[in-house]
């Protein structure tokens, strides 16, 4: 990650498949875990710790998608509705059984992989653009079910009140205390997913993204791994929407619409398709952007607009910003962030005789 | 291709760090409102015009003085309707030392009302949100200010039953309303009312984003027939559906519009005011130009040697901006003069909030009682018929059935 390293030659398919190649990048994320898990909740302030919040939750949600999209090969547009499938489970649970955050994560990721395996089921006749608008079918369908079911949401506002998570008694209320609970889930997803990308799952996974007939001849069972493809990342789904129920405060299925799908689209498509630290720099990524325009624009903005203009001009031109920065990225690097911090991790390594 | 990037980055890099220098803070004898307010995504229609009304009466109340001796500053962030993004910004905004808040979205209400009773921060949500949270002891710190959806669609039933000499027995009436949330929340008062007044109640749901609703009005203008319609509906179906009445030769004197299909903006998208001729509006604070506080805010800027902004011809729309500011204004006057002059917290201006009583500027707003119980300062709406290019005021400020209102707002806890 973070460590220059030379001599590298694996000699075994074990080495080659190490989640860590060498002793120091063991070190190099330990220091990273100390980082982030130590030193951040207690140097920054509460605020900048709720922005972290937000990453962490769109990071588990992010992975969860590059599963299905960047190791399945598999496209939906549906995401944002598997959110809402483990939302609304955690909430009933939480408000008609008063169940613990540790029984609704798993519940609410559980019911969003039912859903999506069976959402997936048409994507073994169909493919690309066509399997695109049977999820966004999919996204619809949830979306007017939660609306229209009492059961399920909870009466006509169709949001659900949630009280904060607790812990051994006490309820996780600050910014700081939900960031190392959200910490905690990130993290899982992470390593989840780094082991399934080297496991026989994931292998399979990447061998149906890259040539499914082939995949198929060499023993796979297609049906069988999308569906577990899509049932994997609509899990990761699941509990990014209790994430996002439980940091809320609140489970209301218009923060988990189309456009959300969208977003998470374009993390993995910024961040880069198949890749975990590219889902972690696409969640960033995406989250960041309108606060670091906003804060630009409020410090120097100012110089050049007045303040009224300056109301108007940030939020539109965030949105130009944004639009036009996915497809800078598009043009510029194609394979997202991740492949970008590789080109600049080669050229430091050899730093400073690149030639 | 490496090589180019490292000064890129490292630029970077440095504007995010110097971003984190700068940034909103209130001063001395200064007091921070936040505002949320959506000039972008879904709600934009309303957002560019009600934004810049509440950054116009603030800037009137500065030109004055202030309130009590304290400068206003507002800080108003955009979040396209994201729930997330509002909570972050909602995080900013009480970093920089908001005393108030104007919420702007139904859901960004809902997901916010927790953070607000833990940081003693009073929000607004005028004319939509929860409708419970007039209940001003379940909900300490949302103060919905203006009717909700549950006063206005009891004062559209009453309005139609004063249209009709009275009595509603046997009439039929037709509920048109968006498939969301918001649309459905009136239900329950409209079905309450139904078994009381003895008509008939049949609901038409437009599908988001209701920009076609050709079958929903030939249903309701073919096959039911009924005798009045309420129209709740967002964004641009207002318009369509005034358009498609009209097409179907039904007359607009019998239908009524909620708050947010009663804006200028919606008759002009429906093709002008003659196609809505006799269109009923429902609205909760004063449409129109007749109130000195708009002339108040043109001398303003012609003091600045500015023209008046466009954003003032959609009167409708731009009235709520100046009440939704003038509310929190009159709560920060009440806290300061609580306080005796001392610099007032979020729990102070919520107790300003709650000591809001007749206070209309000049007809503008009801006459508003905002009490610790009732949140909501009565339920008051007034309604506005299009005639001859405009709005004519056709009943004064009345409420309507509090006691179903106050029964249904029992029932929600």
């Amino acid at each position: 990650m973070f460590h220059r390293e030379s001599g590298v030659f694996k000699t075994s398919y074990a080495a080659d498949m190490a989640l860590y190649p060498l002793p120091i990048a063991k070190w190099a994320v330990a220091a990273l875990a100390g980082l982030f898990i130590v030193i951040v909740p207690l140097a920054l302030d509460e605020y900048y710790v709720s922005i972290l919040d937000l990453i962490l939750i769109a990071i588990v949600g992010a992975l969860g998608l590059n599963i299905l999209v960047g190791y399945t090969g598999q496209i939906s547009i549906g995401h944002g509705a598997f959110m809402s499938v483990g939302a609304y489970t955690a909430a009933n649970l939480v408000v008609h059984l008063g169940a613990p955050f540790w029984v609704t994560i798993p519940a609410g990721g559980l019911m969003a992989a039912l859903v999506g395996a069976v959402v997936g089921i048409p994507s073994l006749r169909i493919k690309g653009i066509y399997l695109a608008i049977a999820t966004l079918a999919a996204q619809l369908i949830i979306e007017w079910t939660i609306n229209h079911v009492p059961a399920i949401s909870g009466g006509v506002q169709a949001s659900i009140q949630v009280p904060r998570p607790s812990l051994f008694g006490t309820p996780l209320e600050s910014q700081t205390q939900l960031y190392l609970f959200l910490m905690a889930f990130a993290v899982l997803a992470i390593v989840g997913t780094s082991n399934l990308a080297r496991s026989r799952v994931g292998r399979a996974f990447i061998a149906v993204r890259d040539q499914d007939i082939a995949a198929e001849i060499i023993g796979i069972s297609i049906f069988r791994y999308k569906l577990w493809a899509f049932a994997i990342s609509s899990f990761y789904a699941g509990v990014t929407g209790v994430l996002y129920t439980y940091y809320l405060g609140i489970a209301n299925y218009e923060q988990f619409q189309i456009t959300v799908s969208i977003d998470y689209l374009a993390m993995i498509i910024i961040g880069g398709l198949g890749s975990v630290l590219g889902s972690i720099f696409g969640a960033a990524f995406v989250t960041l952007l309108p606060i670091v325009t906003r804060w630009f624009l409020e410090s120097f903005g100012a110089f050049i607009f007045s303040q009224a203009d300056l109301a108007n001009i940030i939020p539109n031109l965030r949105l130009i910003l944004f639009g036009s920065l996915i497809i800078f990225f598009l043009v510029v690097e194609p394979e997202g962030l991740n492949r970008l911090w590789r080109n600049v991790r080669n050229y430091f390594r050899v730093w400073p005789f690149s030639y | 291709m490496a090589k180019s990037w490292t000064p890129m980055i490292a630029a970077a890099a440095a504007t995010v760090v110097a971003c984190f220098a700068g940034g909103v803070a209130a001063q001395d004898k200064e007091l921070l409102v936040a505002g949320q307010c959506d000039r972008t995504g879904p709600t934009q229609i309303v957002g560019v015009v009600i934004c810049p009304a509440i950054q116009d009466y603030f800037d009137l109340v500065n030109s004055k003085g202030g309130v009590e001796g304290y400068k206003i500053k507002y800080y108003e962030l955009d979040n396209e309707y994201k729930v997330p993004q509002a909570v972050e910004e909602y995080e900013r905004q009480k970093q920089a030392g908001a005393v108030s808040i104007a919420i702007y979205g139904t859901p960004q209400v809902q997901a916010l009302n927790q953070k607000l009773v833990e940081d003693k921060i009073p929000g607004t949500s005028p004319g939509f949100g929860i409708s419970a949270s007039a209940d001003g002891r379940r909900f300490p710190y949302l103060f919905p200010v203006a009717a909700t959806y549950w006063s206005q669609a009891a004062a559209a039933v009453q309005f139609f039953k004063d249209k009709a000499g009275g009595s509603l027995k046997g009439k039929k009436i037709a509920y048109v309303y968006y498939d969301n949330p918001g649309g459905h929340e009136p239900l329950p008062i409209l079905e309450d009312l139904q078994k009381t007044e003895g008509f008939e109640l049949r609901s038409f749901a437009v599908p988001p984003p209701g920009v076609e609703m050709g079958a929903q009005v030939i249903d309701i203008t073919q096959r039911y027939r009924p005798d009045f319609v309420i129209d709740h509906l967002f964004g641009r179906s207002p318009s369509v559906a005034i358009k498609e009445y009209k097409r179907a030769g039904f007359p607009l004197s019998k239908v009524i519009g909620l708050v947010w299909a009663s804006a200028e903006a919606d008759i002009n998208a429906a093709g002008g005011w003659q196609v809505a001729e006799g269109y009923h509006t429902l609205q909760f604070a004063g449409a129109g130009d007749n109130y000195p506080i708009r002339q108040e805010i043109r001398d303003m800027y012609k003091a600045q040697g500015k023209p008046p902004p466009k954003d003032m011809d959609d009167t409708v729309v731009y009235n709520r901006g100046l009440l939704i500011a003038a509310v929190h204004t009159e709560a920060i006057r009440n806290a300061i003069k609580a306080k005796g002059g001392r610099k007032p917290t979020g729990e102070d201006v919520k107790n300003g909030f709650e000591h809001i009583h007749d206070f209309t500027l000049g007809g503008l707003f009801p006459p508003l009682k905002i009490t610790p119980t009732d949140h909501e300062g009565g339920g008051w709406v007034q309604v506005f018929q299009v005639h001859n290019g405009k709005f004519v005021k056709e009943t004064d400020w009345f409420r309507a059935y509090p006691e179903v209102v106050t029964a249904a707002i029992k029932k929600a806890e």
